[in-house]
């Protein structure tokens, strides 16, 4: 997950063939299929309703599955497709499996040409963009599926298995739904249990405590946080629920919703002041502002940082630097002061990994069986044991012994409670978040070339120009 | 390289006349139409034949995209599907009041100003020093610094590295933390000059540059190498004879005898610092930050297309960067126009 590169020199080769001056030629070379067809008249048919097969799939017909392998890798759907080839005997062969970091570079021509697969793991640094999905019409409503039963008990609806807030993240105005985000994950401050003890101190719960912590250990060499300065759209994730956890919920409604001076609501200054107190005391590791997510993970794990701003997909991604006795661990955000409208364990929780079944798919009951196996014990427990990340399966980690990140990340869930927030500018405003918000702000600021004040000032006006700008699909919280 | 195609270009067209002869013998004779046929395939089917080819496909992988995409930049096209419609000029009017478009177009004017010109000065300077830039020797008037042969392949090596690898090597090198950058400030004692470097938006375009020059001038010091390998010695013995310093024979001899040469590099180099697209996707903050600084055109309509779903406003900027491309083209015939000096 996040943003994690590859550059193959084959894919380089192509696009800086694609896009140096031939920019102009490459591009149309994709529109040139945009006059072809979406038709729909190459369907398959379908297959005959049963217990055992509720959506109807036909029982014989293959499947195209796409999948991003970034941080969760690819074998749990490779495993899920087992599973499908399993319960329908005649597809097995039938089954195309690909997988790719460059979702839009591969798909987006297939949308194109109206022959997308039957089923994508639409994520990733290049995910496509779901508004322009949703309002061109490209994807087929997930409803069926929903109310089919669930693999392990034919008495529950797939939809009464899922965690909260999973259906309507997939929705976008009214009740299709288009998306569905098959991991769960919990975003906040990770730190190293191990070497806050060596400092003789626990996660603090105080923003206070947190600068005494940041303190003592500057004393010691150590810098207090790291960031991946290359994509300052991670201070967020720990950034976001603080700014809810001062200001209450409605604040981060009211910054999605694109509302007028959101930003200049006074939780968000105290949050960023607080932020930006980490680099004027000296907190924040030297060179950070140039670091990829892999370079400042990896010098948290060597302990040169206490705290890194980051999602449950770290554990996995930093195994291979993380200590054996790191004991990873996540912390809500801490409290600012009395005056927080929300409780500390407050955080920051979604559905990550969303899957889409494309409109003018050949086998889009396929599509949806397969994830309806995949939503099941079995795969759920093969997901949470291969790539140590929660599933939107509500459950499904009983009786496993969970890695220290993910077990940690379960018990702030059930100390959050209801507390949950979801922002979803990163879903819904992709360059706002991103290159405006992240790269043109935040990681100013937390480099020290901007103030608070001017951060602000910047933000609220990329968010007025997005407001502004009618080719941008809008959206609401309901 | 480019003079080797030129000469058998003219070579082809050079036998077209001569083609002509057998036909043009009885232009009194009435001849029917499968007479005209015959004479007209007997003339013309030769060259015909061999540039039909050629010309439908150039047509249908380079004009016919063009065209299409000057028109999907007058559409609201999402890239995603085939649903559009007309919407006039929406597309440049927001170009026009875009701040980073018009950010984007000052980084591609700088690029094109600066790399060229320094991956040039530099592949002349390097390319002298090897061939006539050496202390004179008994037997040959001219010659160059020790060693030169290995030089010339020493300077090439970046050229054989693919662009990919390259630019991840930098980018481990400007690494604040423990790049080889920094370490090396560092250990000489110059904490003081010890930079965030693409993290930093006053430095990180510059950044770029050096690191386009590094892969580049290779080929120029090979390209000017070989041409002034063809300027003839007597030119130098002569202006040596004459009293004449290294500078001068540079400025009065191999310069102006290897303008057309240079003028080839110069438009390579152009193409290139137009593009630009590798080095910032790889290796800047974002990509294409911090802040913007690193934005390019390139990048632009990368992004717009495949983040954004707005491929109509992408092929506006792709329109714009022709535009760009046609402006340099035409500076560039402008300015090196001279008198070819014949030896």
């Amino acid at each position: 997950m996040g943003s994690t590169p590859d550059f193959g020199r084959r894919d380089l080769i192509k696009r800086s063939a694609a896009l140096g001056l031939v920019a102009v030629p490459s591009i149309s070379t994709l529109t040139a299929c945009a006059s072809g067809g979406d038709d729909d008249g190459n369907k398959v048919d379908k297959g005959e309703k049963s217990a055992k097969n509720p959506l109807a799939v036909n029982e014989s017909a293959g499947l195209d599955v796409v999948i991003f392998d970034g941080g969760f890798g690819q074998k749990y759907a490779k495993d899920a497709e087992a599973e499908y080839a399993k319960a329908f005997p005649k597809t097995k062969g039938k089954i195309k499996h690909s997988a790719t970091q460059k979702i839009q570079t591969v798909l987006q021509p297939r949308f194109n040409g109206g022959t997308p697969p039957d089923l994508i793991d639409n994520s990733g640094a290049e995910q496509m963009d779901f508004g322009t999905l949703v309002a061109k019409n490209q994807l087929t409503d997930l409803t069926p599926l929903l109310d089919a039963p669930s693999v392990d008990d034919p008495n529950k609806k797939v939809r009464d298995t899922l965690r909260p807030g999973v259906v309507e993240m997939g929705q976008f105005d009214g009740k299709p739904v288009w998306i569905l985000y098959y991991a769960y994950t919990v975003y906040g401050v990770w730190y190293s249990k191990t070497n806050l003890e060596k400092l003789d101190a626990e996660y603090p719960e105080t923003w206070d405590d947190m600068l005494k912590l940041c303190e003592k250990a500057k004393k010691k060499g150590i810098a207090g946080w790291t960031y991946p300065g290359k994509f300052p759209y991670y201070m967020p994730f720990s950034l976001y629920p603080f700014i809810a956890k001062i200001g209450g919920p409605d604040t981060l409604i009211a910054i999605d919703n694109l509302e007028p001076n959101a930003w200049k609501h006074p939780a968000v200054k105290a949050a960023f002041e607080a932020y930006y107190e980490l680099y004027k005391k000296g907190y924040i590791l030297k060179g950070s502002a140039g670091l990829t997510h892999i370079e400042s993970q990896t010098a948290w794990n060597q302990g040169k940082a206490l705290f890194i701003p980051n999602g449950s997909w770290v554990e996995n991604e930093a195994k291979k630097t993380t200590p054996d006795d790191f004991q990873m661990s996540v912390g809500a955000p801490s409290s600012l002061d009395s005056g927080d409208k929300m409780p500390f364990g407050t955080i920051w929780a979604s559905g990550g990994e969303p899957f889409i079944v494309p409109k003018s798919a050949k086998n889009p009951e396929g599509g949806m069986e397969l994830l309806r196996i995949m939503l099941g014990e079995k795969s759920t427990k093969n997901f949470v044991k291969q790539v140590s990340s929660l599933t939107s399966l509500n459950g499904g980690t009983d009786g496993l012994s969970l890695p220290p990140g993910l077990a940690s990340a379960q018990a702030a869930l059930e100390k959050a409670g209801k507390n949950v927030v979801n922002p979803r500018l990163q879903d819904w405003y992709v360059a706002l978040q991103k290159q405006q918000i992240g790269v043109g702000a935040l990681g100013e600021m937390m480099a020290g070339r901007m103030t608070p004040a001017e951060a602000i000032k910047k933000i609220q006006k990329f968010a007025d120009d997005t407001a502004k700008d009618d080719a941008v699909k809008k959206y609401k919280h309901a | 390289m480019q003079h080797g195609k030129h000469q058998s270009a003219t070579a082809v067209v050079a036998k077209v006349p001569g083609g002509k002869h057998p036909g043009a013998k009885s232009p009194r004779v009435k001849l029917s139409t499968r007479q005209k046929f015959e004479r007209a395939y007997r003339q013309y089917g030769f060259p015909v034949g061999f540039l039909a080819l050629p010309v439908v496909v150039y047509a249908i992988f380079v004009v016919s995209p063009f065209i299409q995409s000057i028109y999907y930049s007058f559409t609201d096209w999402t890239g995603l599907s085939s649903d559009f419609k007309m919407v006039g000029f929406k597309n440049y009017d927001w170009l026009l009041h875009d701040d980073v478009f018009w950010k984007a177009v000052g980084h591609n004017v700088l690029l094109l100003l600066v790399v060229p010109l320094v991956t040039l000065g530099l592949g002349l300077f390097f390319a002298f020093m090897l061939n006539v830039g050496g202390r004179s020797k008994k037997n040959a008037a001219v010659s160059g610094v020790r060693g030169s042969s290995i030089y010339k392949v020493v300077y090439f090596f970046p050229q054989v590295l693919s662009i990919a690898i390259v630019a991840l090597l930098f980018q481990f090198t400007y690494n604040p933390r423990n790049g080889a950058l920094n370490a090396f400030l560092g250990g000489i004692g110059l904490d003081s000059l010890q930079q965030e470097w693409l993290a930093d938006p006053k430095l990180a375009l510059w950044c770029l540059m050096v690191v386009m020059v590094w892969c580049n001038v290779g080929f120029y010091v090979v390209l000017f190498s070989a041409g002034m390998s063809a300027i003839p010695k007597d030119f130098y013995e002569a202006a040596l004879l004459d009293g004449a310093n290294r500078i001068t024979t540079f400025f009065k001899i191999t310069l102006p005898l290897l303008w057309d040469t240079v003028q080839t590099g110069w438009i390579y180099m152009g193409i290139l610092a137009l593009d630009a697209f590798a080095v910032v996707q790889i290796m800047t903050v974002g990509p294409g930050g911090p802040a913007d600084a690193t934005q390019v055109l390139g990048y632009m309509v990368y992004t717009k297309t495949f983040r954004d779903g707005q491929a109509g406003r992408a092929t506006a900027i792709g329109v714009a960067m022709l535009i760009v491309t046609l402006i340099f083209a035409v500076i560039v015939g402008r300015l090196g126009r001279r008198e070819r000096l014949e030896y």
